[in-house]
């Protein structure tokens, strides 16, 4: 292949958007073109430039107390005259029922829960989990104990659990702990280790499971932006839940096992 | 609140003011909520964003007064003052080495809030939101391939940009 339709493939290659046949012809091509070569090094070089120094601009706090407010306020006021909203056949008409306080939540909990109702029977835990992770981002509680340090997250939840999860701080791998919580899932309270990785959080669900069989890494599945990982591991199974793509949890997970 | 950090760093790097960029992520989130059924369950990030991004573009709309702050066609890259097409290679001199020269924070984020509006938005969706092209295609309205394309010709510019940078 030519080098006019190499340098045309080079994004997806660095973007690993490409077939993989394609990935073969670019990458055989690059081996043997000196000019090629130096292009997608300076590309390369460029797309790490801004990764890591541009600034990333996260919502100020007040933003969402800004908005959780105006909506709770248009809902209330739709509420105060539903039957002139009826009839103008509002949009704000189909929320009037749902009442201010629990607006935001639905708006929160619909865009990332919707159509959850047609899973497997078989997916209930990731299930479960799904609805833990969301509930800790629409009620701002994501972490119990706020803490870098593996020795102070690790006795905090063993104090409130009748086990002891392996907390291990990944900051090497890209992913550093952040904390920990205490969820209840599958009938029992489980320890939640909770990484940070970029501007992302990772929900990691620990429990003991009797007569578990080592199991490796698979995807449950991935719903609207979220994937869901389980594996079991010394009679502990675990779920890493969360919004980061599923290349990168897999390398999370890996990591997590790897550092035990 | 779902994806309230990327919806105000996408919003903040579109506009390129914080007191803009709450406003427009305020309200794409009203919106969102108004617009609810709309949501096919497929990509709730990508979904909300394209929201953040319609809403964007409505407010530069019904705020164009100010025309030379933010241009977003092919013009604007007369004033960025290079040439779209190739960029040469310079053997003695890496990219790196170039990088390192300059204030690396400093130069990423005047090189990328200089870049027209439809170069930009794909680079802060692919580098800083990590959305995969299909994402991306999903948020912006165009098919996956030009989502490639304008990210190809978005890091052609900012490495003309670089080069410039420093002969200048």
């Amino acid at each position: 292949m030519d080098c006019a339709r190499i340098e045309n493939l080079l994004d997806g290659y660095l973007d690993r958007e490409l077939d993989r046949d394609v990935v073969t012809t670019v990458e055989r091509h690059l081996k043997v073109c000196g000019d090629c070569s130096r292009s997608f090094a300076e590309r390369s070089s460029i797309a790490t430039a801004i990764r890591k120094d541009a600034t990333y601009h996260p919502a100020p706090a007040a933003l969402e107390k800004r908005i959780r407010a105006q909506i709770a306020q248009t809902t209330t006021h739709a509420a105060e005259k539903p039957r002139e909203r009826h009839f103008k056949f509002s949009e704000w008409g189909r929320w009037f029922q749902l009442g201010g306080a629990f607006a935001t939540t639905v708006l929160a909990t619909t865009l990332v829960t919707l159509q959850l109702t047609r899973v497997p029977a078989d997916e209930t835990i990731a299930n479960e989990l799904l609805s833990g992770h969301s509930r800790s981002i629409v009620t701002g509680h994501q972490i119990d104990v706020v803490s870098s340090d593996q020795h102070t997250v690790k006795p905090w939840l063993s104090s409130k659990l009748d086990f002891s999860p392996a907390v291990t701080d990944l900051t090497a791998s890209g992913f550093p702990l952040r904390g920990g919580r205490l969820d209840y899932v599958n009938n029992r309270p489980v320890a939640v280790l909770v990484y940070g990785h970029r501007q992302h959080l990772i929900d990691l669900f620990i429990w003991p499971e009797d007569a578990a069989a080592d199991k490796g890494v698979s995807r449950t599945f991935s719903k609207r932006g979220v994937n869901v990982l389980h594996w079991t591991a010394a009679g502990m199974t675990y779920w890493a839940v969360s919004d980061i793509n599923n290349a990168d949890l897999e390398v999370f997970a890996e990591r997590y096992a790897s550092a035990r | 609140m779902p994806h309230l950090n990327a919806a105000h760093n996408l919003a903040y790097w579109l506009a390129r003011d914080q007191h803009n960029a709450e406003d427009v992520v305020q309200e794409a989130y009203l919106r969102a909520y108004k617009f609810m059924e709309s949501f096919d369950g497929d990509n709730g990030r990508a979904w909300l964003l394209a929201i953040v991004r319609n809403t964007f573009y409505t407010w530069l709309e019904n705020h164009r007064t100010d025309k030379s702050n933010i241009e977003f066609d092919e013009d604007a890259l007369a004033s960025y003052g290079y040439d779209m097409q190739v960029v040469e290679h310079d053997q003695n001199y890496s990219v790196d080495q170039r990088l390192q020269q300059e204030d690396s924070r400093l130069w990423v984020n005047r090189a990328l809030a200089l870049l027209p509006a439809e170069f930009r938005e794909v680079v802060v969706l692919r580098e800083l939101e990590e959305l995969s092209y299909k994402e991306i295609a999903t948020v912006i309205g165009v098919p996956i391939g030009t989502v490639m394309s304008r990210l190809s010709r978005a890091r052609n510019l900012l490495l003309q940009h670089l080069k410039a940078t420093q002969e200048s």
